[in-house]
């Protein structure tokens, strides 16, 4: 079994994030860029599907800008076999938006029929949580959302799943889409002698012509806004001060 | 010109880094206090370095290593360095001069090294014989097809860890223009021979967790297969191989200093007195100016000089010498300053500051004191005038 792992390029968690002056975005120049952590531990759970012999090949897929190269070959050096880029933009702060992304994973799959597609619950960039679930629909295939375990049971696979209070398991028809939750596994960072062999791995590029997919976006960012800064805090003498307090804030 | 990392490089830190944070720092609060790093840790952090590949990063292709450049071995060297020696020094990085083990050499000791079976140390340093290596009295005299060893050697690092011994000791004298000159060779002596005595060392300023030990030889007979390069030749063999060691610790200093900086950065943004964050007080933040412009220079001095390395420029012996002068005399005032900044806690063992600026003291001495870097430096500056 083959299996797909897509990968998004997003500001590093590490980072403090700033909206850029005109609120068209967070600015992105020159700042560190990683893997979607959800998506590092999607390529984690392939490699060890891999390592317990129950998939053959995995292929990691990054659409985006051709900076995307350098998650791809962090994938590469994590133990994905080769990589597929497509480059969707020129511009580092356009963000592909998920129906697209969807559409040309769809075409992807299309061309390598992977039996599972492990994806990120979400990017931790703008929280769309959408692609997944937009792939599934189009390809017509089974998903299995927020995973938080996943085992392959013939043609089938059980998804644990993280809900409000509690963990539900569903069994899934393969092929499948399976998006990943933080607590699936965690991530390995890439071995020297898997560093040394990333760069001689398969990359291919592509754009999104080459799959006939229009990629012209749909949406339009209206708006983007800092999050309103803390208002000081009151330190309070007393148990009974804090109540009072508490009160007159209507709070209690 | 390019300062970036190259994907390959960025991937090598990550992973070293990653490491550091992960492997070794959630340990450093135990070592510090038990002063004591304890075997079995210090053998399972080695097997896992192993496992991920940065043991034995060093190491050139011919001896079995990855072969990196200097400049990728100084990144993850800087990525290590954040954590406390006797945990950094876990990631092993065996001794370069290993890689010119030959014959019975490569099995027995290159080899078990490689594959972090067997620790190594390096003995130069003599009581007599500290920056003066040349007066070492340690000497290996011909008996047949062995040599017989005495002498005694200290400030050894971590002997009572290892299983051999990088040892120099003198094998006779020469006549030359300018007087007697012993004749320094090298040998690889394995610590359980008879006659060999691991002792521990003197008790020490910082570098918690981590010994310095005293090796005496008396009479130890050591088989004539155990010497690395020609008789006479040790410190040849010490040039071509031993020179990135001061670049390990120019490294280090800065690696150290970066996170006393980034700490004193924290405090002086979050600290709060006469009713402002004291990095509003200019006397706290003129003096975070100040280390953050000596941190980048220690950094740009360090890569390029890791680079120059790679190009095997003909000056890159100055360029070490450069880099562990100022890296580490930079790392005495950035910890020195990042303790003022963040006033008496900054002297509690909570923070992890004073071991810091313990620990700090020793690297102007070690591996070429500061004056010695400055004699390699200025000689380069002068010889060639005839002066």
């Amino acid at each position: 079994m083959k299996v797909l792992v897509p990968v998004k390029r997003v500001i590093d968690y590490n980072v403090k994030v700033r909206v850029k002056a005109d609120g068209s975005g967070v600015d992105l120049a020159n700042v560190k860029m990683s893997m979607n952590p959800f998506d590092e531990i999607a390529v984690e759970q392939a490699i060890r599907l891999k390592e317990a012999g129950q998939a053959e090949e995995i292929i990691a897929v990054s659409i985006g800008v051709k900076q995307n190269q350098e998650t791809l070959r962090t994938a590469l050096a994590m133990g994905a076999d080769r990589a597929i880029l497509i480059v969707a933009s020129e511009d580092v702060h356009h963000d592909v938006e998920p129906l697209t992304v969807a559409k040309l994973l769809k075409a992807v799959v299309d061309e390598e029929a992977p039996g599972l597609v492990l994806c990120g619950k979400q990017a931790i960039d703008n929280d769309m949580n959408a692609t997944g679930q937009m792939l599934a629909a189009l390809l017509g295939w089974s998903q299995g959302t927020f995973a938080s375990g996943l085992e392959i049971d013939g043609d089938n696979a059980n998804v644990t799943r993280e809900v409000d209070g509690g963990l539900q398991t569903i069994k899934v028809k393969m092929p499948a889409v399976v998006t990943v939750d933080l607590r699936l596994n965690e991530p390995r960072y890439a071995s020297l002698p898997n560093i040394m062999k990333a760069k001689k791995k398969q990359l291919d590029e592509k754009t999104p012509e080459d799959y006939g997919v229009d990629a012209s976006p749909r949406l339009e960012i209206v708006k983007t806004s800092e999050p309103e800064a803390r208002k000081a805090g009151v330190i309070v003498k007393s148990v009974d001060e804090l109540v009072e307090k508490l009160n007159e804030a209507g709070v209690i | 010109m390019d300062f970036a990392r190259t994907d390959e490089q960025q991937m090598l830190w990550d992973t070293a880094r990653t490491f550091m944070e992960r492997e070794l720092l959630p340990h450093e609060d135990a070592v510090e206090a038990a002063d004591d790093l304890p075997r079995e840790l210090e053998l399972e952090l080695r097997q896992k370095a192993v496992d991920v590949g940065l043991h034995a990063c060093n190491m050139p292709e011919s001896a079995g290593g990855p072969g990196l450049g200097a400049v990728e071995v100084t990144l993850i060297e800087q990525a290590l360095g954040h954590a406390s020696l006797a945990l950094a020094e876990c990631v092993r990085r065996p001794c370069n001069l290993l890689a010119a083990c030959e014959g019975e050499q490569v099995a027995h000791f290159l080899e078990p090294a490689m594959s972090g079976e067997k620790r190594d140390c390096v003995a130069m340093t003599e009581p007599d014989a500290g920056s003066d290596l040349k007066g070492m009295k340690t000497r290996a005299v011909r008996d047949g097809s062995d040599w017989l060893i005495s002498g005694t050697k200290h400030f050894i690092s971590n002997a009572d860890r290892s299983e051999f011994v990088v040892l120099f000791a003198a094998t006779g004298e020469d006549d030359t223009p300018r007087g007697k000159r012993k004749r320094i060779s090298c040998f690889l002596v394995d610590l359980d021979l008879p006659r060999v005595e691991v002792a521990p060392g003197y008790k020490q300023v910082g570098l918690r967790g981590y010994s310095n030990n005293i090796i005496r030889f008396e009479n130890a007979r050591v088989p004539g297969w155990c010497m690395v390069g020609g008789e006479g030749e040790g410190f040849d063999v010490v040039n071509r191989w031993l020179g990135p060691g001061r670049l390990t610790v120019a490294a280090t200093a800065q690696a150290r200093a970066q996170r006393a900086f980034d700490f004193a950065l924290d405090w002086a943004a979050n600290r709060e007195q006469f009713g402002q964050k004291i990095g509003k007080f200019q006397g706290v933040s003129f003096p975070l100016a100040d280390m953050a412009t000596e941190l980048r220079m220690g950094e740009l001095l360090l890569m390029h000089t890791a680079w120059r390395i790679d190009q095997d420029h003909p000056e890159a012996d100055q360029d070490c010498a450069m880099a562990k002068v100022f890296c580490t005399e930079m790392l005495g005032r950035v910890a020195d300053q990042a303790i003022q900044t963040c006033g008496g806690m900054g002297l509690m063992a909570d923070l992890p500051l004073e071991r810091i600026w313990r620990d700090a003291r020793v690297e102007r001495i070690w591996e070429g004191t500061s004056e010695i870097q400055r004699h390699i430096i200025s000689r380069g500056l002068l010889r060639p005038l005839g002066a």
